[in-house]
């Protein structure tokens, strides 16, 4: 089938590639754009290592078909430090030893992020909400939330 | 309706590792011409933090700061030939390992330096920042990395080290088939309060508690983080996990955790650990490991727990409602056992 243009920008910087109309976003960013700040978990919607900013709602990449995301602000993990700093998530997640193989740690820290940009001063419970999509098979997910508790009262914490 | 509060205990003697077959792990270990060293293993580090331990025991035998170290698990087919990260055995088994390749290598570099500087290598010691100097005289020094240069362009000699640790096959009594497959015990004892609801079935875990004797612990807040994670998935074994049920036939079954049902983050209960350290004679720098032990006592005291909370004996896991309805119905309704106390006191 014929290629299709797409353009969006990712990061903040502009991005132009060709993809197959049926084509995810997962896919695009990762093989398509060497992005591989989201994982491929199930392929399925259930894990939510997948999990990006499209426009700064939390959207399943491997869900979403990637000419939905014509024009849109993509944002990744891959984006979240600012050169040698990292985002105070990234920090509270090494302070909380919030990862134990990492594998789940890209979606975990992009639910955070779009939780913190909407409410900076988050409850347990919302947290909790907020991270009911991802799926983490090693910590038991007590260090993620206290990560996020932790993180939301640090400065700088709703950087975008 | 009612719900029903139980509690129940379990307490586990873990064996670390398994010596079938000697059980053995080797590592080797060089230093390269920066003065740095690398540790090669084919164990890998599932995230339960087996690089940081070793890299922790590397650094401390060898005499260097641990920024100078690098583990590298990359290839087991490249690498030093190991029985692989299972049976609880990457502290103990690998740590030996290391302990043994670094005394080697720390040989050759204590010798490297002692040509250096003209003295005795038995009179050198290592300050753990990068250098190497004469025992009471600090001034006559020589840092790693100005040894580990001579020793390459100009001794010709490798800073190098192999270790491996092997425990003997223990031999089966033919009268009686007793064995020894095990060498050091970890130990642990869990508490755990659950809430069962006699209408639906269902089982809140209220609390844990728990105390754990893992020889000295290596890294605390590793160990930490893999008792809480360990214990969650202690939780989904006991009440979640299952590929049933089998509706309408198997392959309509669910068939990973993406399809069947864990415990989510709503769902975690308090956790309150205790480590207790006693160091084991053969352990690296008296270490054991948590490992697999992490879950394992959760599984029968939440299965006591829920016994003595409705009376409900379940022996086939996951404990799920409709085990818990069925033995209601076939018990004739809740049948609590003693009570015994309130909350575990927390510190
Ligand atoms: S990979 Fe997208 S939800 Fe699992
Ligand atoms: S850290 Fe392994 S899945 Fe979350």
């Amino acid at each position: 089938m014929a290629k299709l243009p797409l353009q969006f920008r990712l990061n903040g910087s502009d991005r132009a590639t060709f993809v197959d109309p049926a084509s995810n976003l997962l896919d695009t960013l990762r093989r398509g754009l060497g992005d591989f700040g989201p994982k491929y978990g199930c392929g399925q919607g259930t894990c939510g290592v997948c999990t990006v900013l499209v426009d700064g709602e939390p959207q399943l990449a491997c869900l979403t078909l990637a000419v939905s995301c014509e024009g849109r602000q993509i944002e990744t993990t891959s984006g979240m430090a600012d050169g040698p700093n990292l985002h105070p998530l990234q920090d509270a997640f090494m302070d909380h030893f919030a990862a134990q193989c990492g594998f789940c740690t890209p979606g975990m820290l992009t639910a955070a992020r779009a939780l913190l940009a909407k409410n900076p001063q988050p409850s347990r419970e919302e947290v909790v909400e907020a991270i009911s999509g991802n799926i983490c098979r090693c910590t038991g997910y007590e260090p993620i939330i206290a990560a996020i508790l932790a993180a939301a009262n640090a400065p700088g914490a709703r950087r975008a | 309706m009612a719900r029903h509060e139980g509690r129940g205990m379990a307490s586990v003697n873990y064996p670390i590792g398994m010596n079938l077959g000697g059980d053995p792990s080797q590592a080797l270990i060089h230093s390269n011409p920066d003065g740095k060293f690398t540790v090669a293993l084919s164990a890998i580090d599932l995230g339960q933090g087996m690089k940081q331990v070793s890299r922790q025991i590397a650094a401390e035998t060898l005499g260097v700061p641990i920024e100078d170290v690098y583990v590298d698990t990359a290839d087991s087919d490249t690498g030093p030939h190991d029985m692989g990260s299972f049976a609880s055995r990457g502290t103990h088994r690998m740590g030996n390992a290391i302990i043994v390749a670094a005394r080697e290598a720390r040989g050759v570099l204590l010798e490297a330096a002692a040509e250096e500087l003209e003295v005795n290598a038995a009179d050198l010691v290592t300050d753990g920042r990068g250098n190497i100097h004469v025992r009471g005289a600090p001034s006559r020094s020589i840092t790693v990395k100005a040894t580990a240069q001579a020793a390459q362009f100009k001794q010709g000699k490798t800073i190098a080290g192999r270790g491996i640790f092997l425990i003997p096959l223990s031999a089966v009594d033919a009268e009686t088939g007793e064995m020894n497959p095990n060498t050091a015990f970890a130990h642990a004892c869990l508490v755990a309060d659950v809430c069962v609801d006699d209408e639906t079935g269902e089982v809140e875990v209220l609390r844990m508690t728990s105390a754990y004797e893992l020889g000295r612990v290596i890294n605390p807040r590793m160990v930490e983080q893999q008792l809480v994670g360990g214990a969650w998935m202690g939780i989904s074994h006991a009440l979640y996990e299952t590929p049933e049920p089998y509706y309408p036939n198997p392959e309509h079954g669910p068939r990973d955790f993406n399809e069947y049902l864990m415990p989510g983050p709503g769902d975690i209960a308090p956790y309150h650990v205790t480590v207790l350290e006693r160091p084991a004679p053969d352990g690296p720098f008296g270490g054991k490991g948590p490992g697999e032990m992490c879950a394992n006592p959760v599984l029968p005291a939440i299965a006591n727990a829920v016994y003595n909370a409705v009376g409900v004996r379940v022996d086939e896991l996951p404990i799920t409602p409709e085990k818990i309805l069925r033995g209601l119905k076939a018990n004739g309704g809740v049948k609590p056992g003693p009570r015994r106390g309130g909350p575990v006191n927390w510190r």
